[in-house]
Parts: C-alpha cells; sequence; structure tokens
C-alpha cells in the first residue's frame, strides 16, 4: 500500500515552513486551527497567528484588512463555512477589491465522513469560480499541496485552496512540478483521457492501470488548477483521445467537470462523461463507503470510460 | 486647522455632496451630509494622510464600513487634493473612477472597498492588527451606521478588536437614529447603544457629531486609551445642513431634483455665509 497523507496535513507543515521563509505571512482559523492543521504554525509564530473564534464573515474581513496593509494572510476553516457562510465576504471584501487573500479551506467533500452533510461542502469549487479575480486551486497529494501553497504565497491576489481532511495516497515525489494554471499529465494514452483532481487523482490512476490491462490506454490529466484552467492541454489531450471523463469530488454542477465542458463545448466538442456526485447532498458515514455510495470510486470511473468509448465509436 | 476653517470645510464637503448628485442622478444625500463634520475633523485634523502619496505605508487608514456615504468620502478626497474636483461630477457614470460605493483599486485615497454593510470593521481590524505587527504607529479609523448595527458581522468584528486589544482602532458611528425603511428605533432597535458597546470591551464616547471641537476632543482621548478599541457614538442628523432633508428617511438614498439641488445649496451657502 502507497503511503499516505492528507493534504491538510500537508497544508499545516507547508504553513510552519512558509511562516519561516516569509515573515509577511500571517494565518487566521476560526476556531478549527486542529482541524484544519493551522495550529502548528500557531505553536511556531503565535504572534502571527490569529484566533477569529467562531466567526467566519470576521475571519475572511480580518484577512482583507491584513491584506490591505502588505500581509499576506491564510485564512482557514472548513471549505463550507469559508465558501458558504462567508460568500459574500470573499466576494466583496477580498476578491473585488483583488486583496492578497489566500483562502486555505479544508475538509471539503464528502470525505469529511462521519460529521454528515452539514459539513460536507460539495459546491464549493462552483461558488469560488464563479467570482471574479479568483483562483481556485483543488491539490491530490501532500506533495501538490506543499507546492500549492508555495505557489499560492508567491502569487499576488486572492486564492481558493480546497483541502481534505481523509488520508489520500501519496502520488508526487519532489520532482513533480505544480504551476497555477497547468495541467499535469500523469498517464499517457490515446483511447481516452480521465481529467481529475483532489481525492479522484488517485482513483484515476488506479482506473487508468486497471484498464490498460484490458488493453484500453487511458491518459490521466491532474486538473489541480481549476481556475485559470490548462485549456491548452485540456483541448490537446481531448482532440488526442476523443473521449474524456471527468472526476471530482465535488457536486458535478459547476465544479472541474463543468469548467472542462465548458472549454470543450466552445473549443473542440468531445464526447464526455461527468464523474462527481449527482447533485445530491451526502450523509454521515465512513469516507471510504461514502465513496462507493456516491459513485467515486475506480469502478465508477472504469464504467464511465467505456460509456464514453461507446460514444467515441459513433 | 482651526475650528472656523474646518466647519466652512466641513460645509465645502456638503456643497460638493449635493453638487455630485446632481449629474449622478442617484446616490445617497441623507448619510452623506450627517457624516460631513465627521470626514471634516478626520481628514482635515486628525488623520496623518500625504495626497501626494496615497498609499504611504505609515497613513491613517480610514474605512467609510457605510460605504453607501461615498460622496461624503469623495468630497472629502477631492478636497484634501487625493483627485481633481472634477472627478466629482463623474460620480457614478460608466468608466469614471467614483464607484457609487468606494472601491479602493480605482480610487487614489480610499483604503477600502465597501458598499456591503457590516464589512468594513473586520477589515479595518485586519489593518489595526498589520499595523502593531509592523511596528507602525499608524491608527485606523472606521465610520458605520447606526442601521449597520443589525449586521452580524459587526459584532463579531466587535469582539474582535477589544480581544486583539486593538487601541490603535477608533470606530466612529453615525447615529443618525434612521435608516432606509424608517427610524432605527422602530426598523431593528439597536439600542443601548453605548452600554452594548462598553459590555463588548469597547472605550466608548457619545458626543454631538457635528460639533467639531467636541469631535476633536474625542478622537484625541482616544488615541490616549490603551488596551482597548474606541467607539464614538456620533449623535447626528440625516441629511444635516440641507433644511427639507434633515430627519428624514426618505432622503436616505434619492437624488435632488434640480429645483431640490438649488434649495439645498441655498441653504449650505447661508449657512457658510454666518460662518465666514
Ligand atoms: C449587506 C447590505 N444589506 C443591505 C444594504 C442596503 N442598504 C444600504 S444603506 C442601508 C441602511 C443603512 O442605514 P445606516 O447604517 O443607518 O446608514 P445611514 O443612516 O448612515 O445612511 C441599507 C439597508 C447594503 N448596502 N448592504
Ligand atoms: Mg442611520
Amino acid at each position: 500500500m502507497a503511503e499516505k497523507q492528507a493534504t491538510r496535513e500537508a497544508y499545516g507543515k507547508a504553513l510552519v515552513s512558509l511562516g519561516a521563509e516569509n515573515p509577511d505571512v500571517v494565518v487566521l482559523d476560526a476556531d478549527l486551527s486542529k482541524s484544519t492543521k493551522t495550529a502548528d504554525f500557531a505553536k511556531h509564530y503565535p504572534e502571527r497567528f490569529f484566533n477569529m473564534g467562531v466567526a467566519e464573515q470576521n475571519l475572511m474581513g480580518t484577512a482583507a484588512g491584513l491584506a490591505a496593509a502588505g500581509k499576506i494572510p491564510f485564512a482557514s476553516t472548513f471549505a463550507i463555512f469559508a465558501t458558504g457562510r462567508a460568500f459574500e465576504q470573499i466576494r466583496n471584501s477580498i476578491a473585488y477589491p483583488e486583496l492578497n487573500v489566500k483562502i486555505a479551506a479544508t475538509h471539503a467533500g464528502i470525505t469529511v465522513g462521519e460529521d454528515g452533510s452539514s459539513h460536507q461542502a460539495v459546491e464549493d469549487v462552483a461558488v469560488m469560480r464563479s467570482i471574479p479575480n479568483m483562483t481556485v486551486l483543488v491539490p491530490a497529494d501532500g506533495e501538490e499541496t506543499r507546492q500549492v501553497i508555495k505557489a499560492a504565497a508567491q502569487y499576488k491576489g486572492p486564492v481558493y485552496i480546497r483541502m481534505g481532511r481523509l488520508d489520500v495516497p501519496l502520488l508526487f515525489g519532489e520532482d513533480y512540478h505544480f504551476e497555477i494554471g497547468k495541467a499535469n499529465i500523469l498517464r499517457d494514452g490515446t483511447d481516452a483521457a480521465i481529467m481529475a483532481n483532489g481525492t479522484m487523482v488517485a482513483i484515476a490512476v488506479e482506473a487508468a492501470e486497471e484498464l490498460l490491462a484490458t488493453g484500453i490506454k487511458v491518459s490521466v490529466v491532474n486538473v489541480a488548477s481549476v481556475k485559470p484552467l490548462d485549456v491548452s492541454t485540456i483541448i490537446q489531450v481531448a482532440q488526442r483521445t476523443k473521449a474524456v471523463v471527468s472526476a471530482e469530488e465535488h457536486n458535478i454542477i459547476g465544479g472541474l467537470g463543468s469548467a472542462i465542458a465548458e472549454v470543450l463545448a466552445e473549443n473542440a466538442p468531445t464526447p464526455m462523461v461527468r464523474v462527481g456526485i449527482s447533485d445530491t447532498f451526502g450523509e454521515s458515514g465512513r469516507p471510504q463507503e461514502l465513496m462507493e455510495k456516491y459513485g467515486l470510486t475506480k469502478a465508477s470511473l472504469i464504467e464511465a470510460v467505456h460509456k464514453v468509448l461507446i460514444r467515441k465509436k459513433k | 486647522m482651526r475650528i472656523g476653517e474646518l466647519k466652512l470645510t466641513a460645509n465645502i464637503i456638503r456643497q460638493n455632496i449635493i453638487k455630485m448628485l446632481i449629474p449622478a442622478k442617484s446616490g445617497h444625500p441623507g448619510g452623506s451630509l450627517s457624516a460631513a463634520d465627521i470626514l471634516a475633523t478626520l481628514y482635515f485634523q486628525v488623520m496623518r494622510v500625504n495626497p501626494q502619496e496615497p498609499n504611504w505605508p505609515e497613513r491613517d487608514r480610514f474605512v467609510l464600513c457605510k460605504g453607501h456615504a461615498a460622496p461624503v468620502l469623495y468630497a472629502a478626497l477631492a478636497e484634501k487634493g487625493y483627485f481633481p474636483k472634477e472627478e466629482l461630477l463623474g460620480l457614478r457614470q460608466t468608466g469614471r473612477m467614483l464607484q457609487g460605493h468606494p472601491d479602493m483599486k480605482k480610487t487614489p485615497g480610499v483604503d477600502m472597498s465597501t458598499g456591503s454593510l457590516g464589512q468594513g470593521l473586520s477589515a479595518a481590524n485586519g489593518m489595526a492588527l498589520a499595523g502593531r505587527l509592523d511596528g507602525k504607529d499608524y491608527r485606523v479609523y472606521a465610520l458605520l451606521g447606526d442601521g449597520e448595527m443589525g449586521e452580524g458581522q459587526v459584532w463579531e468584528a466587535g469582539m474582535a478588536a477589544a480581544h486583539y486589544k486593538l487601541d490603535n482602532l477608533t470606530a466612529i458611528i453615525d447615529y443618525n437614529g434612521l435608516q432606509i425603511d424608517g427610524r432605527t428605533d422602530d426598523v431593528m432597535s439597536s439600542a443601548p447603544l453605548s452600554a452594548k458597546w462598553q459590555a463588548f470591551g469597547w472605550h466608548v464616547i457619545e458626543a454631538d457629531g457635528h460639533d467639531i471641537k467636541k469631535l476633536m476632543a474625542a478622537f484625541e482621548e482616544a488615541q490616549k486609551v490603551q488596551g482597548k478599541p474606541t467607539m464614538l457614538i456620533a449623535r447626528t442628523i440625516k441629511g444635516k445642513g440641507v433644511s427639507f432633508m434633515e430627519n428624514q428617511a426618505g432622503w436616505h438614498g434619492n437624488a435632488p431634483n434640480a429645483e431640490q439641488s438649488e434649495q439645498a445649496l441655498k441653504d449650505l451657502k447661508e449657512e457658510a455665509a454666518n460662518l465666514g
């Protein structure tokens, strides 16, 4: 079994090194620092950590003010509270004035598990993606998270970073290279392509390997940068494979699948199947069981590839 | 500046509020007029700013939480020399720098984009925290409306400012007793304001928001307070200075027509003559 690490765990570690490198980095949390893993930063740099208490609107607004005065704030809470409760603060106090705030949200998607639907953001990418000036990043593993956090800190402007609670396989080594606006082709195959991000990348790789054993060669593209989207890579891969499956732990409305479909519809119409949460809320349960129940598995990706291949042949 | 000059400056700001609303044919006179003395005192007496260098890192900051009163801010900034006064006549027009609500990217001198009520005080807190972290001695000022007290985020920010002992922050409530739908006491009472902010851990000062001498004294007192943010509850008259607008909720968000503008400017010029 591959080694595992939750992206939030990697975030916590990345923040501590970032804190050492850049004295302008400050971190804010809303009484969830043990869960979001910002507690590590708080321990190392107590004077640069601000607990805002259970007050997400004030969390975002305070981050905006810190950024307006030259700081690089990372504002953390669960994805649902960041993008739901504080949507309008993000929109009006951060994105509209284009302030340099990094909204680092953890506990995205149904892999939150037992806490249930009130804590499982399935719409955060959709709402963040629709805000002008916002960059939206969804790392797939620990190494990518580390690089995403670094890139976000170097980039000047608002960034939404979507991370998870669950331990996920470590996919990448230090030779991996993340860049805002770039997708990474992890497997090359000409029969079909799976374009995934977050927790679905590891599953996509497994699906591609199983398909390869049956003679179907599938490309796997990691689209961690949902916005800006790597339009040219997506078009290129779609034109080469002529069959695309998108995969995300998010509602199929408005997320990665929608973003890819928008690009393909306008530039390179391609048979496509979107795998995601089928416009429904999650529920309590073990993360793995929920992923199965909501169709976010290797089997559902393989089925989706078969489906799209039938349409490709027509 | 001397008190007489400050009064005159406030009067010019009021006249310019009316003048900018005429071509705009929309905008918010009531809450702009009520805050003119406060802004005149801040920008021409209290705040350390440099219009030649609007983003000067050492400057005092001002956040207009009640962003709909943008005209009073624009008139004060223009008077101070941040941009040419002709810009005032471009208020709310396509392609111009003066947006309906303050925009820090478009307008020099605007320290925070606002317009959605309830958000400004949080940003002011952030600026005050950053100032302290950087060891800078700048102060942060934030002007809120009394109707704005209805927003939960105001109280989140109020709690946080006291928790973090932001004594470099002075907030002001433009306590004009009116909001859009009528009297604040009828729509959603925020009384007792003073006791609430005291209970939230703030140093509270109450003053006549049209008495420049009292305002100056209040800001001076606030600068001396240690370990606590200060809330200045400024009793004001919405529409102040324009006879037919005073204390009328109906003048919250309507521009005067030609005839009304003439009357408004006449009222204000008379006041100026009496001052001079
Ligand atoms: C979040 C939000 N809700 C509603 C509005 C619309 N609005 C603009 S001004 C106003 C009333 C404000 O009253 P008050 O704070 O007392 O302002 P003032 O009397 O000083 O003009 C409202 C409801 C808004 N700008 N923002
Ligand atoms: Mg009012």
